[in-house]
């Protein structure tokens, strides 16, 4: 029948361009190449160097919570927690937390300074081409990423710790 | 809805004005003197039906009226966003929501919330042009379809009344041999190179149809040309991205995934040189320097696929020099010179007596990774104890700190140990500011130049839609040529008992039709076609 076959003509042509505009649309809005990590992803796995040279992957602490900052010294709140985590890693070290902090392309003086002055004792990591940092999609400073020993991203914090705070973190991700 | 049968016994679709067999006007009684010869008077489809959901989408899109109006509003939109500058003109460290208030006031405001400070990508923009497309695809295939198939199917022999309102009419003596006349008015008109048919005492004569298809044509090369730029949002497809490299820096080039990394060997800025007699004058005249040249010489490195952050393990690919307008090309991409700066990059000190100023030994620090210990010699050592790239006096803290970790305007803290003084005194260094916290160091560090660095800003550029898009040009245009610069003309001619009838119609230029129908009609004995429109004006 004529009649039908001009419906089904004038559906097939709708649909085909509304396909195309769905998908250019979608693609639009959601056009940030890379989503960020955030909590329930796996968290990506990378590697850097620390300030001995040594190559770190966040593979080699599977089976233990990883406690992962990302800061700078330019940063002032970065600068205030660093004490608090510091506190609690002491803690917490014995009970298979680690904290890894990511320096964001700062030269190693500037960050060895800092390092020496705080007294801090976990690793400090470059990221010296911010190639982790574009990875997870961090965003603003100071940002915490709690990551399970399974290797779970448990949460996303963005913002200064305190002692209490961080405490409870280590908690959540104590295996 | 029912088919309209005309008295020459051809059913029409609904809606149809003029009948499609026999050129007689449906509606008989029409006032108009004229018939609107629009689409050959068929039955627009969409007009025609409207049952379901389907149908009516089809119609809403199908409207002249409503394809207007989404241009209009596209290029409202569009000159909106011209106002105040997009989002990628703005300090990129400026947050746009913040930005746009402060500079602009309510107003900037409002023109955030709306999404015009990143109109060309925002969702509503780009469906606007989404529904261009639609209304576009839908209103050709509902005009073209009937048009081609009435073209396509019409008969020589028309009824009276659909001659008698053509615009150009005229009716003449009948001549004494008919086929005599036949003959010659086929051997005129086939002169001017009409197509022409002959049905018993009927002539259509007709040439450059095709020209009815211009405007069709011009709508595909439209459509394909929206869907090449709809297909750079496709991943893979297009790529336009900024990046800056030091000299003597490796990077990864963005947008290839670390797949791809380049050396910046060297850069050259030459200015054309006063000296040389050809451009003496002309540079007198303008009185600054005029670039001659800019160039990056670089190194690509193919990279294998590793962890981010960790060191690439890099193979040589090639050598090559950027210069403005002769890019680096590579597996679809190309990087363009594009801009350059010059930054402080080391500064150079000299350790000095403090009262004579004579120089014990000099040194120099990497602004972007210093080193923190300076042995000059005979005894002679500084410790770099605080660098700040970017210097503020922290109020709250009060010590001095950094904003950001580009050295914008890097202090110094140095140690220094002479022979007279092994317990070392402490000195405070930035740019025009040399301070003595104690006041009564014997030795100080004063400041003995820079080196720059120059960084160049490169384009990273990958566009497969450039073609896509040209295609899509290139045949807009036909359909523009093609629609302008030919007529769509024909002349019918009914021989009838006693006199003979002449008609003629033309989609555009009226006046070329006439001048070469006057030709004929001169020729042929006949009366001069008539423009009734023109007539019924004076009247």
């Amino acid at each position: 029948m004529k009649k039908r076959q001009r419906l089904i003509m004038r559906s097939v042509i709708l649909v085909v361009i509304a396909l195309a505009l769905g998908y250019t649309l979608y693609n639009t809005v959601f056009n940030d190449k890379k989503e960020p990590v955030k909590a329930g992803d796996t968290a990506p796995n990378f590697a850097l160097e620390d300030l001995e040279g040594n190559q770190v992957e966040l593979k080699d602490y599977k089976g233990k919570g990883v406690f992962l900052n990302f800061w700078g010294t330019y940063c002032p709140p970065c600068e205030k927690e660093m004490p608090a985590i510091q506190r609690q890693y002491d803690k917490y070290k014995d009970q298979g937390v680690v904290v890894l902090a990511v320096d964001i392309a700062e030269p190693k003086f500037t960050v060895e300074k800092f390092v020496k002055q705080k007294n801090l004792t976990f690793p400090i990591l470059l990221d010296q081409q911010r190639e982790v940092v574009e990875e997870y999609g961090v965003g603003n400073l100071p940002a915490t990423y709690l990551i399970s020993p399974e290797g779970k991203v448990v949460d996303k914090i963005t913002g200064e710790l305190n002692d209490t705070l961080v405490r409870n973190y280590m908690e959540k991700i104590k295996p | 809805m029912d088919k309209v049968k005309c008295d020459c016994g051809h059913l029409n679709p609904y809606g149809t004005i003029i009948c499609e067999a026999c050129g007689k006007p449906i509606q008989e009684e029409s006032p108009e003197k004229l018939l609107n010869m629009r689409y050959e008077g068929t039955a627009r489809r969409s007009q025609t039906y409207n049952t379901n959901v389907v149908d009516k989408i089809w119609n809403f899109f199908s409207s002249v009226k409503v394809g207007v109006w989404l241009i209009v509003i596209t290029l409202i939109a569009s000159a909106i966003g011209t106002i105040f500058p997009q989002q990628m003109y703005i300090p990129p460290t400026a947050n746009p929501a913040a930005y746009y208030e402060k500079e602009y006031g309510m107003l900037g405001e409002i023109y955030y919330i709306l999404g015009f400070h990143n109109l060309y990508s925002s969702w509503w923009f780009v469906l606007l042009l989404g529904l261009i497309g639609v209304s576009i695809t839908v209103a050709s295939i509902d005009r073209g379809v009937p048009l081609f198939r009435s073209l396509r199917n019409q008969r020589v022999a028309k009824h009276d009344n659909f001659l008698k309102k053509q615009r150009m009419f005229a009716v003449s003596k009948r001549p004494e041999d008919e086929e005599q006349f036949m003959e010659e008015i086929l051997f005129r008109l086939k002169e001017k190179r009409y197509r022409v048919r002959r049905e018993d005492n009927s002539i259509l004569a007709e040439k450059g149809r095709f020209s009815r298809w211009g405007p069709y044509v011009n709508h595909v090369g439209l459509i394909i040309f929206l869907l090449g730029s709809m297909l750079r949002i496709v991943p893979g497809l297009y790529l336009d991205e900024d990046m800056w490299i030091r000299e003597g820096e490796t990077k990864a080039i963005k947008g290839t995934d670390q797949e791809y990394y380049l050396k910046h060997d060297k850069f050259t800025f030459e200015v054309y040189d006063k000296k040389e007699e050809r451009f003496s004058e002309a540079l007198n005249r303008v009185q600054q320097p005029v670039p001659k040249n800019y160039q990056s010489d670089v190194t690509l490195y193919k990279a294998d696929e590793k962890l981010p952050g960790a060191k690439p393990d890099l193979s040589e690919v090639k050598d090559y020099s950027i210069q403005v307008n002769k890019p680096l090309e590579f597996d679809g991409y190309s990087l363009y010179q594009v801009d350059y700066r010059q930054e402080m990059r080391y500064m150079h000190f000299e350790l000095q007596n403090a009262e004579t100023e004579e120089a014990v030994g000099s040194f120099s620090v990497d602004l972007l990774n210093p080193k923190d210990d300076f042995d000059l010699g005979d005894g002679n050592r500084v410790e770099l104890e605080g660098y700040y790239p970017d210097f503020y006096f922290d109020k709250e803290t009060k010590k001095p700190a950094t904003k950001t970790n580009i050295p914008n305007n890097p202090a110094f803290i140095f140690k220094m140990f002479t022979p007279e003084t092994p317990e070392g005194e402490v000195a405070f260094i930035g740019i025009r500011q040399n301070l003595d916290p104690s006041g009564d160091n014997q030795y100080k560090v004063a400041f003995n130049g820079i080196d720059t660095e120059f960084i160049t800003g490169l384009t990273v550029k990958k566009d497969y839609t450039l073609p896509i898009i040209l295609i899509g040009g290139i045949i807009f245009m036909i359909g523009v040529v093609q629609g302008l610069y030919w007529n769509h003309r024909r002349v019918w001619v009914k021989v009838k008992e006693e006199d003979v009838w002449m008609a003629a119609h033309t989609n555009k230029n009226w006046h070329g039709i006439r001048r070469e129908l006057d030709d004929i009609t001169v020729k042929l004995n006949m009366k001069q076609l008539v423009d009734q429109q023109e007539e019924s004006k004076k009247a």
